[in-house]
């Protein structure tokens, strides 16, 4: 997997797979565990090959048990290790959740700064993979409410590569939400390319540098002019599509990436409301107390004398994710965004 | 056909009966060699197998708790003959050097007076709660004693006395139970996790750590605490398990009190005893008189010795009594009587110590008068620190929670600082 080059399309879980070889071969503290990741290189192939590679020690698998993974990779992280951690699923992360919110989140805290946990939880969430019960579960919010941790969750094959190292290098616990529905999605990367601009990239920030930083990093994806939608992980490439839809309707829609849930990037997000007055927040969680909650409150804090409407949400149903057959009509959809754009006012 | 071996198999059939062969014979129903194809199991249990036959027993008999209670300090203080301390093959516990009796003990009077001290200053309201370890301080002297200079120690918030007698600065572990939202102490520093309050989670981080240290070739041993009543919790059994599939020495360390606040033992778990839990993991358990010193030391360090030298963890369950209620904040009277409570008193694990030192010769007046004026001098340093107003700076609260705050967290803490500024210009002009 590793030896992708620009020639062949690279996929979003290559790229995962070679920011964590790229990230072992350099620093040989980082260690990948969880369940399947070693012989199997996990039910998703992302650790393919690593333990071939680095051996046993560096790549391993442990008992089944979430807490067990999560609370040996505290213990790990305090002996100088930098763990990253694979949870199966979504929805199977859920017994690791007090070491999590308990520990892994509050030891820098509770230390005085003294001791610092650089753990990466890597989890494969959200649906549109036809996934039954259990395995389509969007859990951002979740962890994006506990202080002391970062959630990224990339949206591109380039960033699956690029966040990823800079997960691993943070010396905050990073929670690494990676959209499953994007794993066989391929890009026209070159991995060598990527691995270069990550390593030119490291004391850089701001809209040329790939770097999420301490204050986040949101990425304008798609630039417009009367309206923002506004997006993380799995939905950005449905949102993509909706704006290329809308733009043959005459509306231009400018896309920002929020790339990471926390750190949360403001700035962007004012500033990309600020220019269109009007704002649609997208994401596949089910709203009702929701990162799009969160992302839509802030722009009435900030931004209220720039809108020229309501802002809308298009959100995931307040239901327990649906069987495959139901969830297209739960996930944001196309013409579900497209809805929104047309209740925006634009007659006033 | 070798799956008549498999422990727990169904009734063997027929045409597998007949191809027994002679090694599975020997090796009995229980036998931990020749599993079926597919089912090979850890090397642990080949290296369980190994210990035991060096210690001339099967390794059930090596894992599973001695017949009784290991016990060498009667409760009168006297010296329980060598045949009667529980003691057998697999379950030898040397008795530790008089240079180490007499420090444990000079630990213990501290631990107690601190025991005390604390509990005194809670009443005064001069500490917010102190879960105290009067009654346990053999435990919790026997934890620190115990570990070289490199292992780590996992305690909770009953172990303080633990932490100090480790060498931890004793203002230092009170800063948590004043009410700061900090540990008080550097972990790495010392080595010793920052007491845990979430039970038995942080019996994991001590896997950890000690799995770190052996991928790295360090033989670093890990004692990993908790009480009778976190046994139940799942990171419990987490943790055991990990523990011993990574072969990682973790010397699992349980203060039986017999209470849980106010539930007892018998509400938490069926098993013949705590230690016995060790087997179903694949490592071997131990239950000694936990107001016993002498006993405590002597199976704690033999566990820290075995864990060293085979990479293994172990569980040792001391069975002991919490003489105060579970905090402040707790009626004890609700869930024990008195009697229970007196009982106990007559096991008294410093009474027990002072009157063995003494028959031996190595505890005199003067002795006795310099440890308890060193203790003294340890509550006087924690009634002075406590009856001072503590300095800190409201706006650390945001400082730790990222390495670099976030532009949110720093918004906030300039509102608190400018909130108070307010205050402070307020009070300037009254
Ligand atoms: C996960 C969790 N549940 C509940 C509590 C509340 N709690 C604190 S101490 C305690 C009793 C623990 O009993 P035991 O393990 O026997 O230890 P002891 O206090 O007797 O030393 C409980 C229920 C907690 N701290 N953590
Ligand atoms: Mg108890």
């Amino acid at each position: 997997m590793s030896t992708a080059t620009a020639t062949e399309a690279t996929t979003f879980a290559s790229a995962l797979n070679t920011a964590m070889s790229d990230a072992m071969e350099e620093d040989d503290s980082v260690v990948v565990f969880g369940e399947d990741v070693g012989t199997l290189g996990g039910v998703f192939r992302i650790t393919d090959g690593l333990t071939t590679r680095f051996g046993e020690n560096r790549c391993f698998d442990t008992p089944l048990a979430e807490s067990g993974i999560a609370g040996t990779a505290v213990g790990m992280a305090i002996n100088g290790m930098r763990p990253v951690i694979e949870m199966q699923f979504d929805a199977f992360a859920y017994p690791a959740l007090e070491q999590v919110f308990s520990h892994i989140a509050k030891m820098a805290n509770r230390t005085r700064g003294r001791v610092r946990l650089p753990i990466v939880i890597r989890i494969p969430y959200g649906g549109g993979v036809g996934g039954v019960e259990h395995h389509c579960d969007s859990s951002e919010a979740y962890y994006a409410h506990t202080a002391g941790l970062k959630v990224f969750t990339p949206a591109t094959v380039a960033d699956a590569y690029l966040m990823l190292r800079e997960a691993i290098d943070t010396e905050d616990p990073v929670v690494f939400f990676e959209p499953k529905k994007l794993y066989w999605s391929k890009a026209g990367e070159d991995l060598s390319a990527l691995r270069q601009q990550y390593e030119s990239s490291a004391d850089t920030a701001g809209a040329e540098s790939p770097r999420v930083g301490p204050t986040g990093n949101a990425k304008v994806v798609r630039e417009g002019t009367d309206v923002s939608i506004i997006s993380y992980g799995p939905s950005v490439s449905t949102v993509l599509k909706a704006a290329e839809a809308a733009a043959e309707d005459g509306i231009s829609a400018e896309v920002l990436d929020l790339r990471s849930v926390v750190p949360f990037d403001e700035e962007a997000l004012v500033s990309t409301v600020e220019k269109t007055g009007r704002a649609v927040v997208v994401a596949e969680a089910q709203g009702f107390v929701s990162v799009a909650s969160e992302i839509t409150a802030r722009i009435q804090e900030r931004c209220f004398h720039s809108l020229a409407s309501p802002v809308l949400r298009v959100t995931g149903f307040d239901i327990p994710y649906p069987a495959p057959k139901l969830e297209e009509h739960h996930l944001p959809s196309v013409d579900r965004i497209l809805d929104a754009l047309d209740e925006l006012q634009w007659e006033d | 056909m070798t799956d008549n071996t498999t422990p727990h198999a169904s009734p063997p059939s027929a045409d597998n009966r007949a191809d027994t062969s002679p090694t599975a014979v020997d090796s009995g129903p229980h036998s931990l060699v020749s599993p079926a194809a597919g089912h090979e199991k850890a090397e642990h249990a080949s290296r369980i197998l190994e210990a035991s036959r060096s210690f001339g027993i099967t390794a059930e008999q090596y894992m599973l708790p001695a017949q009784q209670q290991i016990r060498m300090l009667d409760p009168d203080g006297s010296l329980v003959p060598e045949e009667q301390q529980g003691t057998g093959p697999g379950h030898e516990y040397p008795i530790p050097e008089d240079d180490v009796l007499l420090k444990a003990y000079t630990s213990l009077v501290a631990g107690r007076r601190i025991n005390d001290q604390n509990y005194a200053l809670v009443r005064q309201g001069r500490m917010a709660v102190y879960p105290s370890s009067h009654g346990q301080e053999a435990c919790q002297v026997g934890a620190a004693l115990c570990l070289g200079e490199g292992d780590w120690m996992f305690p909770t918030y009953r172990d303080s006395v633990a932490v100090i007698s480790r060498g931890v600065d004793p203002l230092d572990v009170m800063v948590s139970f004043r009410g700061d939202w900090h540990c008080g102490y550097d972990p790495k520093a010392y080595r010793v996790g920052a007491m845990s309050t979430p039970l038995t989670t942080q019996l994991l981080h001590a896997v950890g750590v000690a799995h770190a240290a052996k991928l790295r070739g360090e033989d670093t041993v890990v004692l990993a605490m908790c009480g009778d009543g976190a046994t139940s919790e799942g990171d419990f059994h987490e943790a055991l398990n990990f523990a011993a599939v990574f072969e990682v020495p973790v010397v699992f360390f349980v203060q039986n009190n017999g209470y849980a606040i106010s539930v007892p033992l018998s509400n938490q778990s069926a098993a013949p005893s705590l230690a016995h839990k060790a087997i179903g993991y694949g490592l071997a358990g131990e239950q000694v008189d936990g107001n016993d010193m002498v006993a405590v030391l002597a199976t704690l360090r033999r566990a820290v010795h075995l864990a060293r030298e085979n990479s293994m963890p172990l569980l040792l369950e001391a069975v002991t009594y919490r003489m105060q209620a579970h905090t402040n904040a707790d009626d004890e009277t609700r869930y024990r009587d008195r009697e229970e409570v007196e009982q106990w008193k007559r096991k008294d694990p410093l009474l027990r110590m002072q009157k063995l030192l003494t028959a031996k010769g190595l505890l005199d007046e003067a002795a006795e008068t310099q440890i308890a004026a060193a203790a003294e001098e340890v509550a006087a340093s924690l009634r002075q620190a406590m009856s001072a107003e503590p300095e800190e700076d409201p706006l650390e609260i945001f400082d730790h929670v990222y390495t670099e705050p976030t532009a949110q967290l720093s918004a906030q803490r300039s509102q608190l600082a400018d909130e108070l500024a307010g205050v402070d210009a307020e009070e300037g002009t009254r």
